[in-house]
């Protein structure tokens, strides 16, 4: 086993320069809005002005007559069958057929020589609505007499989940303390800066491919062929380098994919389709908006005995993988505190909106943001220090968790403790100047989900007779840095260089099936697929050089590009001629695969029950903020954060993922949200859905990330996740720092500056109110 | 047929004739004309920086520059930073710094550097900060992203023996 203190390793646990960096500082890396093809046309969607409405009629006569114009579809041109993520929430069509529930859902597709001709032909398409009564708040859409936005879901629920783990009534009648507060967050957008594209081709033979910056081609894969109804056989879907992803669209087959293969079926040309930032902000997929009451009972000392948890979430007007998330929200209950006692209760309900799915940190960044802003209530109730209650419910190595989570290494103590020392906690809290205020929080997330559908991943390599490695998987980059860990692995364990393994984009059709990029499960999952690939290589060379050498294959070890005996080391060989011995001379190929299931344990979604990751990450941060009474500003001037993502495998990556996190999470708890009114998006830009910018992160000398580091024996190498566990705490932290500075704790998402000015004023009119007419106060 | 015009535009040291409607901006006949897609086509309104190019050594937002004002000026696209197959100094340090994830906004940020360092060879952070404010990036958190900016002046500097 490796020290991770004094790391042994030739290539993992070394910070390395991502291997796609050179193409993509060149701006040779090919996205999908790059591509070009003989003959291709440019395609635009149509999309509803209304928020409910039923299509009575679409005339595409005239939109079909004008010059440039190649083809039109509408959701009649598709068989109607409905596709999506879970089985029993499948609610999306490529097109709407005869209702359309939020403004902006896609209506008809036109194909045309070029983009201003598609969009001038969308404009001569007659649709005739007649528009419903529509709903847009989640409570009131649950009323008696409300408007059903699917016909099918009773009350507008979307999806129901209620868990109960351990004795929640018997709990709370023993608590010394209980408090009840309701935490509100916002809609908040992916906010990658690519926007979705695609080219979709349709040939002759029946063939459908589809290009696209996905971050799960697969994903995408099945549910193409089920909205068009073909054979999984005829369906291909070449992943393009993906420009930003942090879930949503490039997760599943959107409406644009279909329409641009059902495009060039009628017109026999490749059609490329891109979104415009307006379209990418107006649409779907977003982080579910939340409303969290959260009930804790603890004892005297502040260790929490029960938690009640009612959530009602905003989901819009489809399913995505909104039931996923009921579920997901509910097991983050059990990280990373011990609550012995959970009751959950959440509905998601359907609103005539866009429709929310996963984004970075799915749920847990919004459960997070309640439950640490509560716990420093509880604190300041009881007497007890903030940190001191954090450790006090600390889960520890060895814990099983009520819902049957089994957590192995989690250096939740340690990470807390050097998060106080690194952010000068001890000598901040509570004596910094007016309006100047520091605020912890915690998190926790998991490295990769055991899901019902699709849960394993694999790995397949071809070791070359030039000695480079040919690694394919069916995760992707999204910029996290899989092409370089995964790279890292395999060469690693086949003794070679990083930049001698080259790492294949997934196509359909040649790369092995697995589930993508989410949920924080590549590096483990896909890495433990890579590295038994790896493994399964090494012994088919070790083999084949046994034989050349007249060696034992169990002494051979490889390091440098060699194959070297262990008992003798002037015996060796280089590996690339090791392949080509095999290959010419022994008929012998060195093709391996590998793969990760992360054993047979299951979920029982019912119930709630079940180990749900490999293996759990804790956080904790800090934050310090200076807020400006007169306008409510928050500025961010230092932040701390520690986590334990087991055995950083690449450093330099990790560093990014958790301070792209941390700064992502800067902007869902201060500026963004999308600004809707009777479900129209009033701020589809970035010049009005503000997300943070250079300015808005403090100086890099009080910007400090720390990994606690511990050795998980189910990661590959060590590793645990990184990309979203950090983000997830910090949310709360910024609304306890706040607090520390001005006194005034908000409870809703955005801590926007009116809120914050507002606030301020109605405490100081209070105080005042308070101080010059005590009888009033009473 | 559409109102087009002749125009001509030096990109990266070449001419190049091309034929356009005049309301097309530098950023679509880059890309859809020369078939320079190292610009990125992103918000379209001048609020991501992802679209950068340089003009006479300054960084603009091509979506928002129409290409028939380009003329006679000299353009710098990010295929003409680097000379013979080698990368600038300025995408090298982006490279080893960890200044690029999804790489989207890479292009704009490398040639936003350029455009600092040609008016301010040694910019100081807040200086780094307020130059790339047009500049989005969702992915690195700006962190990486500003020590690069750094490793490259440094080591322009040392280059040139200052």
């Amino acid at each position: 086993m490796n020290d991770p203190l004094r790391n042994e390793y030739d290539v993992v646990g070394r910070p390395t320069p991502k291997k796609d960096g050179i193409l993509k500082a060149l701006g040779r890396a090919e996205y999908a809005d790059d591509i070009s093809m003989p003959g291709m046309l440019h395609g635009k969607l149509l999309r509803s002005p209304h928020p409910h409405a039923r299509i009575v009629r679409i005339d595409i006569s005239r939109a079909q007559a004008l010059p440039g114009v190649r083809a039109v579809v509408t959701g009649k041109d598709f068989p109607g069958v409905k596709y999506g993520n879970l089985p029993q929430t499948r609610d999306y069509l490529p097109l709407a057929i005869d209702t359309v529930r939020y403004i902006g859902e896609e209506v008809a597709a036109v194909a045309a020589i070029d983009e201003d001709t598609a969009e001038e032909a969308l404009d001569l398409i007659e649709v005739e609505y007649e528009p419903l009564a529509a709903v847009f708040d989640p409570e009131q859409a649950m009323l008696p007499g409300a408007p059903l936005v699917h016909d099918n879901a009773t009350a507008n629920v979307s999806a129901q989940v209620a868990f109960e783990f351990g004795e929640v009534d018997k709990a709370f009648s023993r608590a010394d303390y209980v408090r009840e507060d309701v935490y509100e967050t916002q809609p908040v957008k992916q906010g990658m800066l690519e926007p979705h594209a695609c080219v979709g081709q349709w040939d002759n033979s029946g063939k459908i491919t589809l290009w696209s910056c996905k971050m799960s081609p697969y994903v995408v894969w099945r549910q193409l062929a089920m909205g068009l109804g073909v054979e999984l056989g005829s369906v291909r879907v070449v992943q393009t380098v993906v420009g930003g992803g942090f879930s949503g669209g490039k997760q599943e087959a959107m409406p644009m994919d279909f329409c641009a293969v059902m495009l060039s079926r009628k017109t026999g040309r490749p059609v490329k389709i891109v979104h415009t930032m307006d379209e990418v902000l107006t649409i779907g997929h977003m982080r579910h908006p939340m409303k969290i009451s959260l009930r804790t009972g603890t004892d005297k000392n502040g260790r929490i005995l029960a938690q009640h948890c009612k959530m009602i979430a905003n989901g819009g007007a489809y399913s995505s993988i909104g039931g996923f998330s009921m579920y997901l929200a509910g097991a983050m209950l059990n990280i990373p505190y011990r609550i012995p006692n959970i009751r959950y209760e959440a509905k998601r309900v359907y609103t005539n909106n866009g429709f929310c799915g996963a984004l970075r940190g799915h749920t847990n960044t919004q459960i997070c943001f309640a439950r640490d802003s509560q716990l420093e209530l509880i604190a300041a109730d009881l007497g007890v220090d903030p940190i001191e209650i954090r450790h006090r419910n600390a889960l520890q190595p060895g814990d099983e968790t009520s819902n049957g989570f089994r957590i192995g290494t989690f250096a939740f103590d340690e990470c807390i403790d050097r998060v106080v020392q690194l952010s000068g906690w001890r000598e901040k809290r509570g004596k910094l100047p007016k309006y100047r205020g520091i605020g912890f929080g915690c998190g926790s997330h998991i490295s990769g989900a055991r899901l019902m559908g699709h849960s394993a991943s694999a790995a397949e390599i071809r070791v070359q007779e030039d000695g480079t490695v040919h690694l394919s998987t069916g995760s992707t980059d999204v910029g996290q840095g899989a092409d370089t860990v995964l790279s890292m692995i395999a060469a690693e364990v086949l003794g070679v260089e990083v930049n001698d393994v080259r790492f294949a984009l997934v196509d359909s059709d040649s790369t092995p099936v697995d589930p993508g990029t989410f949920g924080s499960r590549v590096t483990f999952f896909t890495g433990n697929a890579v590295k038994r690939a790896a493994e399964d290589a090494r012994r088919q060379l070790a083999e084949i050089a046994g034989q050349r050498m007249k060696a034992n294959p169990d002494d051979l070890v490889f390091r440098g590009r060699e194959i070297i005996s262990r008992r003798d080391d002037r015996q060796r060989m280089s590996l690339k001629d090791a392949v080509r011995w095999g290959a010419f001379q022994t008929g012998r190929l060195v093709i391996s695969h590998g793969t990760y299931a992360a054993g047979d344990e299951k979920i029982d979604f019912r119930t709630g029950h079940g180990n749900l990751s490999p293996a759990y990450n804790p956080s904790a941060c800090a934050v310090e903020v200076e807020v400006d009474p007169e306008t409510g500003q928050v500025k961010v001037v230092g932040f701390w954060g520690a986590d334990d993502s087991g055995f950083p495998l690449n450093p330099l990556a990790v560093k990014g993922q958790v301070i792209g996190a941390t700064v992502m999470s800067f902007g869902h708890a201060l500026y963004e949200t999308l600004v809707r009114i009777d479900g129209k998006v009033m701020n589809p830009s970035f010049r009005d859905y503000k997300m943070p910018l250079t300015t808005d992160v403090p100086k890099l000398t009080d910007f400090q990330h720390s990994n606690v580091i511990t050795w998980e024996p189910e990661g590959p190498f060590g590793a645990k996740e990184a990309g979203q566990g950090a983000g997830t705490g910090v949310i709360a932290a910024l609304a306890n720092a706040i607090y520390d500075a001005t006194g005034v704790r908000l409870n809703s998402l955005p801590l926007s500056p009116d809120r914050i000015r507002f606030a301020i004023k109605q405490k100081y009119e209070t105080e005042r109110a308070g101080k010059e007419s005590p009888v009033a106060a009473e | 047929m559409k109102n087009l015009l002749p125009i001509s535009l030096r990109v990266n040291g070449e001419t190049h004739d091309v034929l356009v409607p005049p309301w097309r901006t530098l950023l679509e006949v880059l890309r859809e004309h020369l078939g320079l897609t190292g610009a990125k086509r992103s918000c379209q309104e001048g609020q991501c920086g992802t679209c950068t190019v340089l003009i006479d050594g300054k960084a603009v937002n091509s979506c928002l520059y129409l290409a028939v004002e380009a003329q006679g000026k000299d353009i710098q696209t990010i295929e003409g930073l680097a000379t013979g197959g080698n990368l600038d100094q300025i995408q090298k340090s982006f490279v080893q710094k960890g200044g690029i994830q999804c790489g989207f906004c890479t292009p704009g940020f490398v040639l936003a550097t350029k455009s600092l360092l040609n008016e301010n060879p040694n910019p100081s952070e807040d200086d780094i900060r307020t130059a790339m404010v047009g500049h989005l990036c969702r992915c690195t958190g700006y962190v990486q992203i500003i020590e690069a900016i750094q490793d490259a002046a440094s080591q322009l500097k040392h280059e040139s023996g200052n």
